[in-house]
C-alpha cells in the first residue's frame, strides 16, 4: 500500500477571516429557504412502498382460504431478536386439512421485539409468512403490541400461491397409488 | 465393541490414515476411530448388522498375496505392498476388519455410490420436514445435506402409504417416512424380546408394520422413536409438541429403578419435552425404559409442594428451619430417609440422624425386575445410603419397627425426607402421635401431617449423585430451574442441620463434597468434578455380605443367588 | 398622554414594567416560533404547521394560512411549557437553582429601558425619542445590564451541581469576558464621532439616531457605511455575547448536552429562552440605532423627509407608529438574519472562539479605535466640523 503524502494547503487571508465561507454559506442556506420543501407530511400523505419492504410480518392463506403455516417454527428459531412464540398443535384426523397433521394452535409476534429484519420470511419453508406492507403499529400497552394469530391472518390476508403441495398430497392419498 | 480387556488390535488404513481397531471390529467403527464418518441409516453398534439401506457402501481392499508362493506382491512403484482393491463397493457395516485392510471413502466412486442410494432413498420420501418431529435430529436431513446430490429428478407421484398410524399406545408410525432400515424391527426382536414388527409387501411397496394381533406396547418401544433415523416413529407423548433444535440438553439419571440408565434431559425455558437415553456401554447402552421417559411429568403435577409450611399456614423457610429444629432438638427423633435422595443429600441427613442422635431406616420399593433396564429394586439409591453410612442394612418395604416404636412412646418426632410414611405403613394415628418434619417434593399423608413442610426439588431441578446397583455412582445434573417456592434438598437439609448442629454445615454440592471424601472412605480421591459421565464404579466390597433384591439385568449379574424378597 | 404623566410615579414605573413584559414575553416567543420556522424553511421542511384551535379553523383563508404559518404553535409551546411538570433534581442547590433563571430575566427585561424605539416629532418641530428611560448613560447602561446575564448562566451551571451545566458555566463567563472588550471598543469610535470635543458628551442611544438623521453626505450616512469595521466587530461580539451560533458554547447540545440549563425544565428553562430571545432582540435593537440608523427609513432619508414627503408632518402620532414600525422592521431584519446564521454555520471550536475573541477581534477593534481616532483629530485640526 502506498502512502500518499497529502500536503495541507495553507489557508489564504481570506479564507483565514472565515468571511468569504460564511457568506457562501449563507448563499447555500438561502437558496434553501426560498426552494419548496421535500418532506412528505406523514399521516395525510403516505409514503409509496416499494416492493420488497419489509413491513409488518403477517400470516397468509392461500386462495383456498387454509392457514399455510404448519407450525414448523423455523421462523421462531431464526428470528434474531426472539419476538415469534409458536405453539404447536396437532390438526384432528377428521379435518378437511388432514394431510398437513400441524398447524400453530397459538402465533405469537411480539412487535416491541420484531426488527423487521425478515429472516421469518426468508426461512419460511411454507411461504406462510410475509413482511407486507403495513409499516404503523400502535397500542397503549405492551399486549397490544402482541400479535397473535388472528390479527396475524388478518394482516395478511390471501396471497396467491402456485404450488399447492398439500393438495397434490391430499390428491394423491384419495387415488391410493398403493397398490 | 471396543470393550475386550485385551483387544486383539489390527491395523487397517482408512483413506491413507493407518489406525489400530479391534480385531473384528466392522469397517464403520474402524473408519470412526481414524476420525472418518462413514453415513449409515441401518447400522446401529448395539443391534445387529443387516446391511439394507446401503449407504455405507465404501471401497475396500487388501494387500496383494501371489496365490502360488503365498509372498506379498509388491509394488515397485511406491516399495509397498500391492492393494488389491476390490472392483465393486462393498457395505462397511459388514465387513470387519482384518489385518492390512484398506478403506477409501473419499473416492469418486463412493461419492457417486451415496447420492445414488440417498437419490433412491428420497425418491418416496414425503417432503413432510416442516411438519416432521425428526426434523432437527434426522439422518436422512443430515447425509441428504453431506452426501446427497442436492436436487431431484423424481417427477413421477411418490408412493401414499398409511399415516398417522398407531403402532401402540405411545409410538406413532408415518409409513410414508420409513427407508425400511429395520433398525426397530431388530431391536424388538433382539434387546425388547419383544418380536411384534415387520414389514409387509415387496419393493417400493414396503411397509412397516405390527403383526397382526399385535401392537408395540412393550416397555421399551420408545427406543425404537430413538433409532429411527428419520421421522416415521415418532412418540405420541412428543408429537408436535416442540422443534429439537430449542431443545436444551442436560445429562441425568433415569431414577425409576437402581439401574440408573443414562439418559438426556430435553427442555426448553424450564420447561421439560421429553428425556431421551443416553450411550453408556456400562449400564444401558443406548436403550431405557419408556415408564422412565415419563418420570420429568412429576415435576409440574398438581401436588407438587411448593410453599414452605409451619402448621398448615405458608410461612418464611428460615422460620420454618428454626420451628423444624426445635422440633428436633426434643429429643426422641426417628429419621426416614429416603433412597430417592442424592448421594449429597443422604449424607447430609446421615449427619443430621447423628447430631440428633436418631434411628435412621429407608423404605424399600421392591417390585419385579424385567431382566433388561428395570431392576427389582425401584429405589435408584439405596447403595449411596450405604455408602454414606446411613443405613447399614437393607432397608424393608414396612416401617413396623418404627411403627411400634411411636406407639411405645419412644419416638416423639419424625424428620421425613420425601417419603410418605402413611404408604410406608404407619397409620394415621400413629402420624398424629408424632410431629412430622416433611422435606419433599409432592404433596401426602405425611406433608398433610406435618407440622413443618420443605418443599424441595425434583431430580430435574437439582445436581447430585446417585449410586446404582452396580455401585457406579453418577451425576445428575439439573435440567431446569427449580419450581418456584421449592428449596434446593441440599439448602434445606444443610439449614437444618446448622440448626440442630449448632454449627454451620454445606448447603452447596463442593461444600458436601469436601466433607464427602474425608468422611466416606470409598468416596475418597474422588470429586464431583471428577466423575466422569459414565460414572465411576466404587469399591463394594463392604456390602460383600448384603443380599440385595435385584435379579439380573442388562450389563448386571447379582453376585450370590439372590433373594427375591429383603430379609 | 397627559393623564398618564398625571399618574404617581410608581405607578408610571410600573404600567411601564408592565408594558415591557407584555411585549417581552410575546417577541421572545415569536422568535421562538420564527426560529423553528426559518430551521424548516432552511432545510426544506415545512416546520410547525399543525396546532390551531378549532374556532379559527373554521375562518376561511386566514385560519389554514396561520396555521401552515405555525403561528399557534406558540401559544401550544407556551402553554406546554407553562403546564407542565417542574421537575427540581434532587442533587441541585435549591436556592441558587431557582434563582438563575429569573436573574437571567432581570437583564433581559431591563436593558430595553434604555433602547429608544421610535420617534415622533412634537409641535415644537422637535424630534423626540420613544424610550422609557432617555438617560445620557444609554449604551453604557445596556452594556452594564447586558453583561450581568451572564451571571445567570454562571449560577445556573453552578447550582445544578452536575458536570456539563458547570461546564457551560464556566464557558458563558469566558466567552463574555472576551468579546464584551472587542463589543465596547468598537463603538466608542461612535461615540467619539457624534460628541465633538470640548463639549459635553452623551452616550444616549437616540442621540446616535438623531446624529445619523442629519443632512448632508456625512450627516445622513448610516454608521455602518462610515464605520464598517466597528460594525463588523459588533455584529460578531453580539453573536458572542448573546450565545447565538456559531458561538453557543455554553450550550452546545453536542458536547455539553445542553449545557447550562441541562438539568433545567418546563418553566424555568423557558425563561433562559426566553433572556436568550430578549437579550438578542435588545442586542439587534442597539445595532439597528448604532449603525442602521434607527428609525431612519434609508441612508441619507431622515424620518423628517420621509414625513414631509408622505405630508405627514401634522400627523406626530401616525409618524411616530411609522418610525416604530421602520425601527421594528430592521430589528426584526437583524433578528432574521442572527437565525439565518445559526442554520448556516457550524459551532467554532473553544479554542477558535478563545483566539477569535483575544487574538483577532480585540487587536482589529484597538486598531479600528486608533484609527477613528486618527482621522476625528485630523478632521477636527482641519476644522472640517
Amino acid at each position: 500500500m502506498a502512502v500518499i503524502q497529502v500536503d495541507r494547503k495553507p489557508l489564504t487571508f481570506a479564507e483565514r477571516t472565515y468571511i468569504p465561507q460564511i457568506l457562501s454559506g449563507l448563499k447555500t442556506t438561502w437558496k434553501h429557504l426560498r426552494s419548496t420543501a421535500v418532506t412528505l407530511e406523514y399521516p395525510e400523505q403516505r409514503p409509496n412502498i416499494p416492493p420488497g419492504y419489509r413491513g409488518v410480518p403477517t400470516l397468509v392463506k392461500d386462495p383456498h382460504g387454509r392457514e399455510k403455516c404448519v407450525s414448523c417454527q423455523l421462523c421462531e428459531f431464526v428470528c434474531p431478536p426472539k419476538a415469534i412464540r409458536i405453539t404447536p398443535g396437532e390438526i384432528p384426523p377428521g379435518s378437511p386439512n388432514r394431510q398437513i397433521e400441524k398447524a400453530p394452535q397459538a402465533f405469537d409476534i411480539d412487535m416491541l421485539r420484531c426488527i423487521y429484519c425478515g429472516f421469518c420470511q426468508e426461512v419460511c419453508p411454507e411461504e406462510a409468512i410475509f413482511l407486507q406492507n403495513q409499516y404503523s403499529m400502535t397500542g397503549y400497552t405492551r399486549e397490544e403490541m402482541v400479535n397473535h394469530k388472528d390479527k396475524l391472518l388478518e394482516l395478511g390476508g390471501t396471497l396467491p400461491d402456485k404450488h399447492f403441495k398439500w393438495e397434490k398430497k391430499l390428491h394423491a392419498e384419495q387415488e391410493g397409488n398403493a397398490h | 465393541m471396543t470393550q475386550p480387556a485385551k483387544p486383539d488390535l489390527v491395523t487397517v488404513n482408512v483413506d491413507g490414515r493407518e489406525v489400530s481397531v479391534p480385531k473384528g471390529t466392522n469397517m464403520i467403527e474402524a473408519a470412526r476411530l481414524a476420525g472418518v464418518d462413514v453415513p449409515h441409516y441401518c447400522y446401529h453398534p448395539k443391534l445387529t448388522v443387516v446391511g439394507n439401506c446401503r449407504m455405507c457402501l465404501v471401497e475396500m481392499g487388501l494387500p496383494a498375496v501371489d496365490p502360488a508362493t503365498k509372498q506379498p506382491v509388491m509394488d515397485p512403484a511406491t516399495g509397498k505392498q500391492k492393494i488389491n482393491w476390490v472392483p465393486r463397493p462393498t457395505i462397511a457395516c459388514a465387513t470387519n476388519a482384518t489385518p492390512g485392510l484398506h478403506i477409501r471413502t473419499n473416492t469418486p466412486s463412493v461419492k457417486d455410490c451415496r447420492e445414488g442410494v440417498m437419490e433412491f432413498l428420497l425418491i418416496n420420501h414425503p417432503l413432510d420436514c416442516p411438519i416432521c418431529d425428526q426434523a432437527g435430529e434426522c439422518r436422512l436431513q443430515e447425509q441428504s445435506m453431506g452426501y446427497g446430490r442436492g436436487y431431484s429428478r423424481f417427477i413421477e407421484h411418490k408412493n401414499v402409504k398409511p399415516k398417522r398410524t398407531q403402532l401402540g399406545p405411545r409410538v406413532t408410525l408415518d409409513d410414508e417416512r420409513c427407508i425400511l432400515c429395520s433398525r426397530c424391527i431388530r431391536f424388538c426382536k433382539e434387546v425388547a424380546k419383544d418380536d411384534v414388527l415387520g414389514f409387509v409387501d415387496r419393493g417400493s411397496y414396503s411397509t412397516l408394520t405390527c403383526y397382526p394381533g399385535k401392537e408395540l406396547a412393550n416397555n421399551y418401544s420408545l427406543n425404537t422413536v430413538d433409532i429411527c433415523p428419520v421421522g416415521a416413529l415418532t412418540s405420541t407423548d412428543f408429537r408436535f409438541k416442540m422443534r429439537v433444535w430449542f431443545l436444551k440438553q442436560t445429562n441425568s439419571i433415569d431414577t425409576e429403578s437402581s439401574v440408573g440408565a443414562n439418559t438426556v434431559v430435553w427442555s426448553r425455558e424450564g420447561v421439560i419435552y421429553r428425556i431421551t437415553p443416553r450411550r453408556n456401554d456400562e449400564v444401558n447402552d443406548t436403550w431405557m425404559t419408556d415408564s422412565g421417559r415419563l418420570l420429568f411429568k412429576e415435576v409440574r403435577q398438581e401436588n407438587r409442594l411448593t410453599a414452605v409450611q409451619v402448621d398448615g399456614q405458608a410461612s418464611s423457610l428460615d422460620i420454618a428451619i428454626h420451628t423444624a429444629a426445635e422440633l428436633l432438638k426434643a429429643g426422641s427423633v426417628a429419621v426416614v430417609g429416603s433412597g430417592r435422595s442424592s448421594v449429597e443429600e443422604q449424607f447430609l441427613t446421615k449427619k443430621i440422624a447423628d447430631t440428633l442422635k436418631a434411628s435412621t431406616q429407608l423404605v424399600a420399593r421392591v417390585g419385579q425386575g424385567d431382566k433388561i433396564l428395570l431392576s427389582a429394586d425401584r429405589n435408584p439409591n439405596v447403595r449411596g445410603a450405604l455408602v454414606t453410612g446411613l443405613i447399614n442394612r437393607l432397608p424393608e418395604a414396612q416401617l413396623s419397627q418404627l411403627g411400634a416404636a411411636i406407639d411405645a412412646g419412644k419416638v416423639k418426632t419424625v424428620l421425613a425426607i420425601n417419603e410418605d410414611l402413611s404408604a410406608a405403613g404407619l397409620t394415621q394415628a400413629q402420624l398424629g402421635k408424632v410431629a412430622i418434619v416433611y422435606v419433599g417434593t409432592h404433596a401426602n399423608a405425611t406433608s398433610a401431617a406435618a407440622r413443618v413442610v420443605l418443599p424441595t426439588l425434583t431430580v430435574f431441578e437439582k445436581s447430585g449423585t446417585l449410586v446404582n446397583q452396580q455401585f457406579r455412582i453418577q451425576k445428575f445434573h439439573a435440567a431446569i430451574p427449580g419450581l418456584a417456592g421449592a428449596v434446593n434438598d441440599l439448602v434445606v437439609l444443610g439449614k437444618l442441620l446448622a440448626k440442630v448442629g449448632g454449627s454451620s454445615a454445606p448447603t452447596d454440592l463442593t461444600g458436601v463434597w469436601a466433607q464427602l471424601v474425608g468422611e466416606v472412605a470409598v468416596l475418597a480421591g474422588l470429586s464431583f468434578a471428577k466423575i466422569s459421565d459414565t460414572g465411576v464404579v466404587l469399591n463394594a466390597s463392604d456390602f460383600a455380605n448384603l443380599v440385595f433384591p435385584e435379579g439380573e439385568t442388562l450389563h448386571y449379574k447379582p453376585a450370590a443367588a439372590s433373594a427375591p424378597v429383603p430379609a | 398622554m397627559d393623564f398618564f404623566f398625571e399618574l404617581p410615579l410608581w405607578v408610571q414605573a410600573a404600567l411601564k414594567g408592565l408594558a415591557v413584559i407584555a411585549v417581552i414575553f410575546p417577541i421572545a416567543g415569536a422568535c421562538s416560533m420564527a426560529e423553528r420556522k426559518v430551521s424548516a424553511w432552511i432545510q426544506d421542511r415545512p416546520g410547525p404547521s399543525r396546532a390551531i384551535p378549532p374556532w379559527f379553523a373554521i375562518i376561511p383563508i386566514i385560519g389554514p394560512f396561520l396555521q401552515r404559518l405555525g403561528a399557534f404553535h406558540l401559544l401550544a409551546d407556551g402553554g406546554k411549557l407553562l403546564f407542565k411538570e417542574d421537575p427540581l433534581p434532587g442533587h441541585v442547590n435549591k436556592f441558587y437553582f431557582v434563582m438563575a433563571p429569573l436573574v437571567a430575566m432581570i437583564p433581559a427585561l431591563s436593558t430595553v429601558a434604555f433602547v429608544p424605539f421610535g420617534a415622533y416629532v412634537s409641535e415644537a418641530k422637535q424630534v423626540v425619542p420613544l424610550i422609557l428611560a432617555n438617560v445620557d448613560v444609554g449604551l453604557l447602561g445596556v452594556f452594564a445590564l447586558a453583561s450581568l446575564g451572564v451571571y445567570s448562566l454562571i449560577l445556573a451551571g453552578w447550582a445544578s451541581n452536575s458536570k456539563y451545566p458547570f461546564l457551560g458555566g464556566v464557558r458563558a463567563s469566558a466567552q463574555l469576558i472576551s468579546y464584551e472588550l472587542s463589543m465596547t471598543l468598537s463603538v466608542l469610535p461612535v461615540f467619539l464621532w457624534i460628541n465633538a470635543p470640548g463639549q459635553s458628551g452623551s452616550l444616549s442611544l437616540a442621540r446616535v439616531v438623531e446624529y445619523q438623521s442629519q443632512p448632508g453626505f456625512l450627516g445622513g450616512m448610516w454608521f455602518v457605511f462610515l464605520m464598517p469595521v466597528s460594525a463588523f466587530i459588533f455584529l460578531v461580539a453580539l453573536f458572542a455575547e448573546t450565545n447565538r451560533q456559531p458561538f453557543d458554547m455554553p450550550e452546545s447540545e453536542a458536547d455539553l448536552v445542553g449545557g447550562f440549563h441541562t438539568e433545567y425544565g418546563s418553566f424555568k428553562w423557558s425563561l433562559f429562552f426566553v433572556a436568550e430571545y430578549s437579550h438578542m432582540t435588545v442586542g439587534s435593537a442597539v445595532f439597528a440605532l448604532l449603525f442602521l440608523g434607527g428609525w431612519n427609513p434609508l441612508p441619507w432619508v431622515s424620518l423628517q423627509t420621509l414625513g414631509g414627503w408622505l405630508h405627514l408632518t401634522g400627523h406626530p402620532v401616525v409618524l411616530g407608529i411609522l418610525s416604530v414600525l421602520i425601527f421594528i422592521g430592521k430589528v426584526l431584519a437583524s433578528i432574521f438574519f442572527f437565525m439565518w446564521v445559526r442554520w448556516t454555520l457550524p459551532r467554532f471550536r473553544y479554542d477558535q472562539v478563545m483566539r477569535i475573541g483575544w487574538k483577532q477581534l480585540l487587536p482589529l477593534s484597538i486598531l479600528n479605535l486608533i484609527v477613528y481616532t486618527c482621522i476625528i483629530g485630523g478632521m477636527e485640526y482641519f476644522g472640517h466640523r
